[in-house]
């Protein structure tokens, strides 16, 4: 039942995002019908948490890492799950009215959904590690709902801070909620819950604790990292009112309440808490006063009152948890109507700005009326809901929690700030509906729709109910949801608007008039003047936030990057190869590595002078690369060769297969490319002149690869005189056959056993063929490379100067008999891949080496016939090798579901075909035959598109001539 | 065998780094295949040397490790094979582009003081 909050909203929004954008009511309706079925859900389970009970819904995710998506419901959860989906309910409504038909509506209220099912989930979050998740979610759809008018450089900036504000406090939280787990050894939060002592007095109590409030009070907005909720006002008004009233900012306060029995009660909770929350109260209310904005002094206004919030979480007493809990519910009430009627305000009256407004209690005096009874509950008037909670927290602040300056001050503080509330309250309603009208309104106003002021008369009606008979209707609510924070250790309170004459009463009451007294005498002041409070005006939070974040992502990244970096890659490749060099050497210097006896014995000559060979070639490669490159690759050629023959010599016929077949593609691969690399001609006199300079460089350098390169060769002489220890290759080697279904290991652990591995690899290259084809698409060769080749030039001329040739005839007849031997080839070719493939699976080959040796036969067509002469005979499509290869691969791995088995899983028989015999057939051979077809589209595709360039290249290029002609 | 093998690893590896550490993309290229040579066989040697014994069983049979060598390096091996080839491809293609481009076969791109 308790995934349905999750569900709905998730499922819901990604339906609500296809609308059509002109259905701005379908659209509301259906967010608004997701919501009120959250609603009811909510509702409807009420009954299994009273009394403490406790709703659990437990899916699988990750159990080894203690991962698991648990859903957990419990009274103060409820409350939460009541408040985020009511309020939403309502705020749809008066979204549908709010929205103006160019909007995109459907993105709206898909991210709306979305935020109201990550905030479910936070609320619901039965694990740490899942809480952190829809935690993020939150600042993510957020900051998509703060910038939903991205065409507007506030709107982005706005999103942008809350985004990096949040999501700073969220990496945070996340490393606290990991460490509060490795403390409790559990990540599940009823575990938690249940640890607290051993939460308090583990040594990296204070650590968790930091980590974690940095995520709540950034999420809250409080002091100092208040700044960001301001400017978030740039959203559309709904979403403020969603997002600062129920939902985002009260996350902060909703973490504080549910770690509060586990983590609060200590000094540094009290000190940290407290300050925080002191700070926000005092400042936000102090700053509400000095808005023009209607929105900014609600934004301040919020952000004072979750201070509130957090200075009762702070005292660590049962009683001001109960304040704390009820002030949530309060504030949410009146802050969304509020937040509602400064948007129908600006709606009709096409501005914000308090100067330039006045008296329109005359043209909406309904929305006056709700405003104002919404804005005494704000300020606390007595039989108003706002007031209770407040009375709560004035009795709480005179008590004595823990003896030091900051509780001493606390009840200075709270008057003074309850008394700025009053002041900004009365300011709101004064000079928006009061005084006269101004003559400069962009628009004549008028009351909004009928249902438009529907969600803020429902809201106002709650916080009046609540404000007159608190017992009846919030009182067992508020009960359930105390009891399942607070447990045993639940204090009793009384829910009356009467206490009698006492302190707190008194408090409420110099508050009210010291408040009201000071509007008029600021009033004047306060129409003319400025946005934001005198001397902190010029302290711009934004400002501060910026060059901050200027500093750190510009200039110390360009610093760095100056100090550090290099845009040469040769350094960078040097100082990789000396950390490599380093990495490997380091662990043997530490663990005393000692050097294995030389055995020189039994040295077989012929295998000596294969590498002698070998060797040979290699430095030779290595000599030759610069100046003489087809002398590098035939060298290199002959490494190959040493290394295939190695291969078969030592046991590994399937390594040498591919080996050579590999080679063979390689080398026909770099000779296409040669064609595009002239000759670099060695400038004698250049070398003898080298400067000392450059031969230490290459000193330095060739040291290192001396160093590497004996590094290498002694781990690998080291290991290879070792006795083997025990591997996994015995379980290969039993159950090749039994299991597998073929005799050749190597294949099968290919096809079968690492399966999965393998299609990962073919991906890879299919990847890889792909950019290649795509890079050469657009390949403009370098001018010098242009001309046709030396050769194909004396040949062309010896063809021009006589008459009896065509073009092109003397290459013909230099490759008559060669062609000729390449052309029959092919079905051997052919041949050769299907021999290769249908023994795989019992003996050297399969599909790597068959699809290798296809492609080969295709690439030798093109060598003997040309591109042209290929193509208009053989059509070749190597994409669609390369897709139906990946598709038989994938569709054989998942054919095994069919039958019940993990994916990949293979079945073996032997069938017997006429003629043939019997073969293998293992259900892995559909596998290899994907393999087969994708490697044979991979390789044709990368050597034909390499191809192809010298026949499109010349065309380019004459083009190019004639162009540059005709511009003479 | 197995120090002949090993010196051939050395020196394939010594090779390669050299080229890798110079200034024209074609020598990179041909250091990057000595270099995979050199790894292959590096990682098909932690199997340890076998003569006549390749990891191909009797048909029924089972397999143990006094009989066959690790088939597991060879596996791995084979897919490194291929997936180098793959490399070697897009290298040089990306070689050829950035000469295209660049007007220069230097690995940053644009010519450095001489090397």
């Amino acid at each position: 039942m308790l995934s349905v909050f999750i569900l709905a909203p998730f499922a819901g929004s990604l339906i609500a995002i296809f609308f059509p954008p002109d259905q701005r009511g379908a659209t509301a309706w259906f967010a608004g019908a997701i919501a009120l079925l959250c609603f009811l859900v909510a509702a409807c389970l009420y009954p299994f948490v009273t009394s403490g009970g406790v709703l659990r819904y437990e899916l699988a995710w990750i159990p080894e890492l203690g991962l698991n998506f648990t859903l957990r419901m419990d009274g103060f959860a409820w409350l939460f799950t009541v408040l985020v989906t009511a309020i939403g309910v309502l705020v749809v409504l008066y979204a549908r009215y709010y929205m103006a038909a160019e909007d995109p509506v459907p993105r709206f209220f898909s991210l709306f959904l979305a935020f109201m099912g990550s905030m479910l989930g936070v609320v619901l979050s039965g694990n740490l590690i899942l809480l952190a998740v829809f935690w993020e979610l939150t600042s993510i759809v957020s900051f998509l709902l703060i910038g939903y008018w991205h065409h507007n450089a506030h709107a982005r900036d706005g999103a942008r801070m809350a985004l990096t504000m949040t999501g700073m406090g969220g990496l945070c939280m996340l490393v606290g909620l990991l460490i509060m787990g490795r403390i409790v050894g559990s990540y599940d939060l009823d575990v938690v819950l249940a640890s607290g002592d051993m939460i308090r007095e583990h040594p990296l109590y204070l650590a968790t604790l930091v980590l974690i409030l940095l995520g709540a009070l950034t999420k809250s907005a409080q002091f100092p990292f208040h700044f960001w909720l301001p400017h978030a006002m740039a959203a559309p008004t709904p979403v403020s009112a969603y997002l600062h009233s129920a939902t985002m900012v009260k996350a902060g306060v909703f973490l504080l309440v549910r770690f509060w029995p586990v983590m609060a009660g200590t000094e540094a909770w009290f000190w940290i808490v407290g300050l925080a929350g002191l700070t926000t109260l005092l400042l936000g209310a102090y700053f509400a006063i000095f808005q023009q904005d209607l929105k900014g002094l609600l934004a301040y206004s919020t952000i004072s009152h979750l201070g509130l919030i957090t200075v009762l979480l702070s005292l660590g007493s049962p009683l001001a948890a109960v304040a704390a809990v009820f002030h949530i519910v309060n504030h949410a009430t009146f802050k969304a109507s509020l937040f509602m009627a400064a948007g129908i305000i600006d709606h009709e009256t096409g501005t914000r700005d308090m100067r330039k407004l006045g008296g329109l209690i005359r043209y909406m005096p309904g929305t006056a009326m709700l405003a104002m009874v919404a804005s005494a509950a704000m300020a606390g008037v007595p039989l108003l809901n706002g007031f209770i909670s407040k009375e709560m927290f004035f009795a709480e602040a005179i008590e004595t929690h823990q003896a030091n300056l900051l509780d001493t001050i606390t009840p200075y503080v709270a008057t003074l700030a309850g008394m700025f509330a009053v002041t900004y309250s009365l300011r709101f309603i004064h000079s928006v509906f009061f005084g006269k009208t101004p003559s400069d309104m962009p628009k004549t106003p008028h009351e909004p729709p009928r249902w438009m002021r529907a969600p803020i008369e429902f809201l106002v009606l709650a916080c009046l109910v609540v404000g007159i008979i608190p017992a009846i209707t919030i009182g067992p609510f508020l009960h359930t949801a105390v009891v399942s924070v607070l447990g045993a250790s639940t204090p009793q309170y009384s829910l009356s608007v009467w206490h009698g004459w006492n302190l707190p009463l008194i408090m409420s009451f110099v508050a009210l008039l010291g408040g009201i007294g000071l509007y008029f005498l600021m009033r004047n002041y306060l129409a003319t003047s400025t946005e934001g409070p005198p001397v902190f005006r010029l302290l711009h939070g934004q400002r501060i936030f910026e060059r901050v974040l200027v500093t750190l992502s510009w200039k110390w990244a360009r610093w760095l990057e100056q100090r550090l970096g290099t845009r040469r890659l040769q350094p960078q490749m040097r100082f990789l190869v000396f950390v490599a060099i380093l990495a490997g050497a380091l662990p043997l210097l530490l663990n005393h590595y000692q050097l294995p006896a030389l055995v020189v014995r039994g040295i077989d000559p012929a295998f000596a002078l294969l590498w002698a060979i070998g060797i040979a070639c290699a430095v030779g490669a290595a000599y030759q690369a610069k100046f003489h490159r087809l002398a590098a690759l035939v060298l290199l050629g002959g490494a190959g060769l040493v290394t295939c023959i190695t291969f078969v010599w030592l046991s590994a016929p399937d390594l040498a297969v591919t080996q050579l077949l590999v080679e063979i593609v390689t080398t026909v691969l770099i000779l296409l490319g040669l064609r595009w690399l002239p000759k670099r001609i060695e400038d004698t006199q250049e070398s003898e002149l080298l400067s000392l300079r450059v031969r230490l460089r290459r000193l330095r350098d060739f040291v290192l690869a001396i160093v590497a390169g004996g590094g290498v060769a002694l781990i690998a002489y080291t290991v290879m005189t070792r006795p083997m220890p025990e591997t996994i290759a015995s379980y290969f080697l039993e159950r090749a056959y039994k299991e597998g279904g073929g005799t050749n290991v190597v294949n099968v652990i290919l096809v079968d056993f690492r399966g999965f591995d393998t299609l990962g690899e073919i991906a890879v290259l299919a990847i890889v063929a792909l950019t290649v084809f795509a890079l050469l698409l657009r390949f403009r060769p370098q001018a010098d490379s242009l001309e046709a080749p030396e050769q194909q030039q004396v040949q062309n001329a010896f063809d021009d100067d006589h008459p009896d040739r065509a073009k092109g005839d003397s290459v013909a007849e230099y490759l008559f008999v060669p062609s000729v031997i390449m052309r029959w080839m092919f079905p051997v070719s052919g041949m050769l891949a299907a021999y290769f493939f249908l023994r795989g699976h019992d003996l050297p080959g399969g599909g790597f080496a068959a699809g290798i040796a296809m492609s080969i036969g295709f690439i030798l067509q093109y060598m003997s016939g040309g591109t042209r002469w290929v193509e208009e005979r053989l059509r070749i499509h190597p994409l669609r090798w390369m897709s139906i290869g990946i598709l038989v691969a994938a569709a054989t791995g998942i054919g095994s579901w069919l039958f019940g088995y993990p994916f990949l899983t293979s079945h073996a028989q032997y069938v017997t075909l006429p003629i043939i015999g019997k073969i293998p057939l293992a259900s892995a051979i559909f596998f290899d035959l994907g393999v087969f077809s994708l490697v044979v589209g991979a390789t044709v595709l990368i050597l034909i598109a390499l191809a192809h360039q010298s026949i499109r290249a010349p065309r380019a290029h004459a083009r190019a001539l004639r162009a540059a002609k005709e511009a003479k | 065998m197995e120090l002949i093998l090993s010196a051939a690893i050395g020196v394939l590896t010594a090779s390669g780094v050299y080229l890798l550490l110079r200034p024209r993309t074609y020598q990179v290229i041909i250091g990057l295949s000595l270099l995979s040579y050199a790894v292959n066989l590096f990682i098909f040697g932690m199997g340890r040397l076998r003569v006549n014994a390749p990891p191909i069983l009797e048909p029924g049979g089972v397999g143990d490790l006094s009989r066959y060598t690790d088939p597991v390096p060879q596996a791995l091996v084979l897919t490194a094979i291929v997936i180098g080839f793959a490399m070697t491809a897009l290298f040089l293609v990306v070689l050829l582009a950035s000469r295209g481009f660049t007007g220069t076969d230097h690995v940053d791109g644009r010519e450095q003081r001489s090397d």
